[in-house]
């Protein structure tokens, strides 16, 4: 996907987003940390240029929730979570820049419940690669993109990499 | 009586007798023999190997009687004897304490059954080791003893010590009184040398001075009454010196070092390794040149192993709870010959010399030490000096507390022979 | 990192750094209402605590708590140790219970490296006779880089007992790692005779130290070190370098006072002082649960001994 691609995907999930929970009341953006906070704060973005209000953004990180703690050489690294909002009774919407296994989005709900209880939690993803190992979908989404299991997908935000991109390497 | 073995072809190394030549060495009723008892006799391939005066060991701990579970007599002369000792003294710090003759006389009788090695048992100073009344060294000398200590303590006020040596003078002028030398109040709750390492490590320090106090005391006293002191394992450069400048203006005394002070420094107790803590302590590089130094140029007169076996729960406790000591009696050789002889620091005559003839007249040893001549009793040790081997158990000694654990060695006996009989061939104790 | 925490020494400054700024998320998940998250479910901590030390005991407690671990208190009062069993066979005990971790406390220096040699478990040292204790140094430096913004160039006074503080030696280690300049105040009998590996400056002067520090770092002063002839008398000691009022008004405009804890009113530390509010003496017990977790979560959260 080229910059423009990636503008216009996450215009179309705020159009979704509005349509789907009527409006912007009660609606509250929570990006995964990294890449996803940033692709939540441009969806609050759109929010605002489409419908006016402002939409609260968090940041979550789910590496105290993941499932593989221990089994990789090295701790993962911890990001910053920062979600300066009630999440209860709130229509959150999970922003993430690929869904893969669903692994993480499980993380990311674990944790979530642990922070209040939300009146309904949303997926909204930038692509999605497939390969999926938990039962999860996603509730919008960029792009689907076919990928082999072994591809590397890299979503590339402007926030941090300089530059809008999604690039897809296959195994080698 | 058999008749006799003859070690041919070896290089003999007889600091007694200032020879260092290739020649056999016939053994034949307990003595060493003329060429003319070689006929019949059981040959021994000595090519490659050093013979030598049999070693002798001014300071062993045998624990016997009392702390049985640490070391025997018996299992103690085994290890001396793989370890090529014909002779060792056996410190006083036994339960009971050898400081009457009934003590003495029973170390000596354990020594006898075990037949391995001579064993010159060491009377206390004082009484039970307890630093204020004189221990009966009248009866003691009587019994043979000729070494007085109350190792692991100095005696503790100058004005005992200065009537130990007073009143041992009755007893002609070879008696000596062997001190470990390390003020009580500076080293107490002590582990370690006291340096960069302790503070960095916290463990609480056993400084140099401690030493240095003592030893200056002691030679202070020695000069004064005339009597004859002897230093155990010294460990710090100042002490060489005060030695030195002692021997230099006449003070009768002799010194030992033992060949872990010789080899290791303090650093090497970064991992608080317990079988490197051993009293005086390991101290800094510069003291362990100095101990090379004054034993090439002999002011340090003798090398002792202070061989003090514990048993290994002993060991495995905190570093602060373990016991000081390490064995030695099975590396002291192999030790000196790698750290010293063959990377040139020490000519190996000299090695032998205070590894072997020193002590042995030191101890009154007389049937020790060399020379290696006809007529003699037979005390020698056999070694390949190139021999590589890794120090690691099983040890003849009960103790696996040895600081060299794990360590390569290059030299290592091959037969010892006491009072002509072969205790130990091909490196393995044979009885 | 390394697998285990026995000395500040197994750090480097990245890896300090690291400690800090994961420590920094868990202090996150410390004001949360559900002060508690799951990553190391499942894993067991022990707390082999062989000298009494009721607060470091629970802040490591609520640490491995809070990280969902499963955590066993075992001290010298009523177990074996007491009764005479050695440290290793104890270690073999812990080791056959499974400990993923221990944390241990021992009036001996050198028992957790001790400890490595008979367990797979990962050892971190909750303190170790007067040898280190870097969990303290660790809160200690966070609590600095969080009231200061950071740590290099940092001038930071440790006065007191340093010959017999564990936490000297670790904040001292830990500090000169990160740039900051040390300087050790207190009667010359209760400085490590030789400092020189340390980096560090030595002084006897608490009030020519006091105007050019940022931190204050005191430290408890035992009443029996008077018995054991390391200085005449508690009152001569605080005259000379106990942390008063006037004293404290030497330092620097937004300079700290700290302590490990616990204080000794009246002797090191004067008790108006301990209660001003560049006294951070409380925020250090907070920090330090957050620091264990992260400590916790670092090393047990990497597979063990797999580190490329």
């Amino acid at each position: 996907m080229q910059p423009d691609d990636v503008r216009r995907a996450l215009t179309r999930i705020a159009h979704e987003i509005l349509e789907r929970d009527k409006g912007a009341a009660d609606l509250v953006l929570v990006g995964i940390a990294d890449r996803g906070d940033d692709l939540a704060r441009r969806l609050a973005d759109e929010v605002r240029r489409i419908e006016g209000p402002e939409v609260p953004v968090g940041v979550l990180d789910i590496t105290f929730y993941r499932d593989d703690i221990g089994m990789r050489a090295d701790a993962p690294e911890v990001h910053e979570t920062r979600i300066p909002f009630d999440v209860s009774g709130k229509v959150v919407v999970l922003v993430d820049d690929v869904l893969f296994t669903g692994r993480t989005i499980r993380s990311a709900m674990d944790a979530l419940m642990d922070l209040g209880r939300p009146r309904k939690i949303q997926l909204a993803v930038l692509v999605d690669r497939g390969h999926r190992e938990l039962p999860i979908r996603a509730d919008f989404v960029g792009k689907n993109v076919p990928t082999g299991r072994a591809d590397d997908v890299r979503v590339l935000v402007a926030e941090l990499d300089g530059e809008d991109a999604v690039v897809v390497e296959g195994a080698r | 009586m058999s008749m006799g073995f003859v070690f041919e072809g070896g290089r003999v190394v007889d600091p007694a007798a200032g020879v260092d030549d290739v020649r056999d060495v016939v053994v034949a009723g307990g003595l060493i023999a003329g060429p003319e008892a070689a006929e019949g006799a059981e040959r021994i391939d000595a090519r490659g190997l050093v013979i030598a005066p049999g070693l002798v060991d001014l300071h062993t701990h045998l624990r016997e009687p009392g702390d049985e579970h640490k070391e025997t007599v018996a299992t103690g002369t085994r290890a001396a004897a793989v370890g090529g000792y014909t002779a060792v003294a056996a410190m006083a710090n036994t339960q009971p304490v050898a400081d009457n003759a009934a003590v003495i006389q029973a170390v000596r009788e354990l020594a006898a059954a075990a037949g391995l090695c001579e064993v010159h048992p060491v009377g206390a100073i004082t009484k039970g080791l307890q630093g204020e009344q004189l221990a009966e060294m009248g009866e003691m000398v009587e019994a043979g003893v000729r070494v007085f200590s109350d190792d692991g303590h100095p005696v503790p006020t100058a004005r005992l010590l200065r009537n130990a040596l007073l009143y041992v003078k009755a007893f002609g002028g070879e008696v000596v009184l062997a001190e470990h030398a390390e003020d009580a109040s500076l080293v107490e709750g002590g582990h370690m040398h006291e340096g960069v390492l302790s503070a960095a490590l916290g463990v609480a320090g056993r400084p140099a001075e401690a030493e240095e106090i003592v030893v200056a005391r002691d030679l202070a006293l020695a000069r004064a009454t005339g009597g004859r002191i002897h230093l155990c394992h010294l460990s710090s450069a100042r002490s060489v010196e005060l030695v030195r400048r002692a021997k230099s203006e006449g003070v009768r005394v002799t010194a030992e070092v033992t060949p872990h002070h010789l080899t290791f420094t303090d650093e090497d107790l970064h991992t608080y390794e317990a079988n490197l803590k051993v009293n005086p302590p390991l101290r800094s590089a510069e003291d362990r040149d100095a101990l090379r130094a004054g034993l090439a140029d002999g002011t340090i007169d003798a090398i002792a192993t202070d061989h003090a076996p514990h048993a290994i729960e002993e060991k495995e406790a905190e570093f602060d709870r373990a016991p000081p000591g390490t064995i030695g009696l099975e590396t002291a050789l192999g030790a000196i010959l790698t750290e010293l002889v063959h990377p040139g620091r020490l000519p190996l005559s000299r090695a032998l010399e205070a590894l072997s003839t020193v002590p042995a007249r030191i101890l009154g040893a007389g049937d020790h030490g060399g020379p290696i001549e006809p007529g003699r009793p037979a005390n020698l040790v056999v070694f390949d000096p190139d021999h590589a081997w890794v120090v690691e158990p099983p040890f003849a000694s009960k103790g696996r507390n040895t600081a060299f654990l794990g360590r390569p060695l290059r030299g290592r006996v091959t037969h010892t022979v006491f009072r002509g009989a072969l205790v130990v061939a091909e490196g393995k104790p044979t009885r | 990192m390394n697998e285990h925490l026995l000395s500040m020494h197994d750090l480097s400054a990245t890896d300090v750094t690291r400690i800090l700024d994961t420590a920094e998320s868990f202090r996150e998940v410390g004001t949360r209402v559900i002060k508690k998250v799951p990553a190391l479910r499942g894993r067991t901590v022990v707390n082999f605590f062989l000298e009494n030390s009721t607060r470091t005991r629970i802040s490591f407690e609520l640490a491995a708590k809070r990280l969902s671990a499963d955590v066993i208190n075992f001290s010298a009062g009523g177990s074996s140790v007491a009764k005479g069993e050695s440290l290793k066979d104890t270690a073999l005990t812990l080791q056959a219970m499974g400990a993923d971790a221990i944390v241990i406390r021992h009036s001996s220096s050198g028992s957790p490296l001790q400890l490595t040699r008979w367990v797979d478990a990962h050892v971190l040292n909750a303190g170790d006779g007067t040898h280190e204790h870097p969990t303290q140094g660790l809160l200690d430096l966070y609590t600095m880089r969080e009231k200061l913004g950071r740590i290099e160039g940092l001038r930071v006074g440790i006065v007191g007992d340093v010959l017999h503080s564990r936490v000297a030696r670790s904040l001292s280690f830990g500090l000169v790692k990160m740039g900051a300049e040390v300087t050790l105040v207190g009667p010359p009998t209760l400085i490590p005779p030789d400092v020189s590996a340390w980096g560090v400056q030595v002084s006897y002067d608490i009030d020519g130290v006091l105007p050019k520090l940022d931190v204050c770092y005191v430290l408890r002063v035992q009443r029996e070190r008077q018995r054991l002839e390391y200085f005449p008398s508690v009152r001569e000691y605080a005259r000379l370098f106990g942390i008063t009022r006037d004293r404290v008004a030497l330092m620097p405009e937004g300079g700290l006072i700290m302590h490990p804890g616990p204080m000794n009113r009246g002797v090191e530390i004067d008790s108006d002082v301990a209660d001003l509010p560049r006294s951070v003496i409380e925020e250090q017990v907070t920090n330090g649960i957050a620091v264990r977790m992260a400590l916790l979560f670092l090393l047990l959260g990497g597979g063990k001994g797999e580190t490329a």
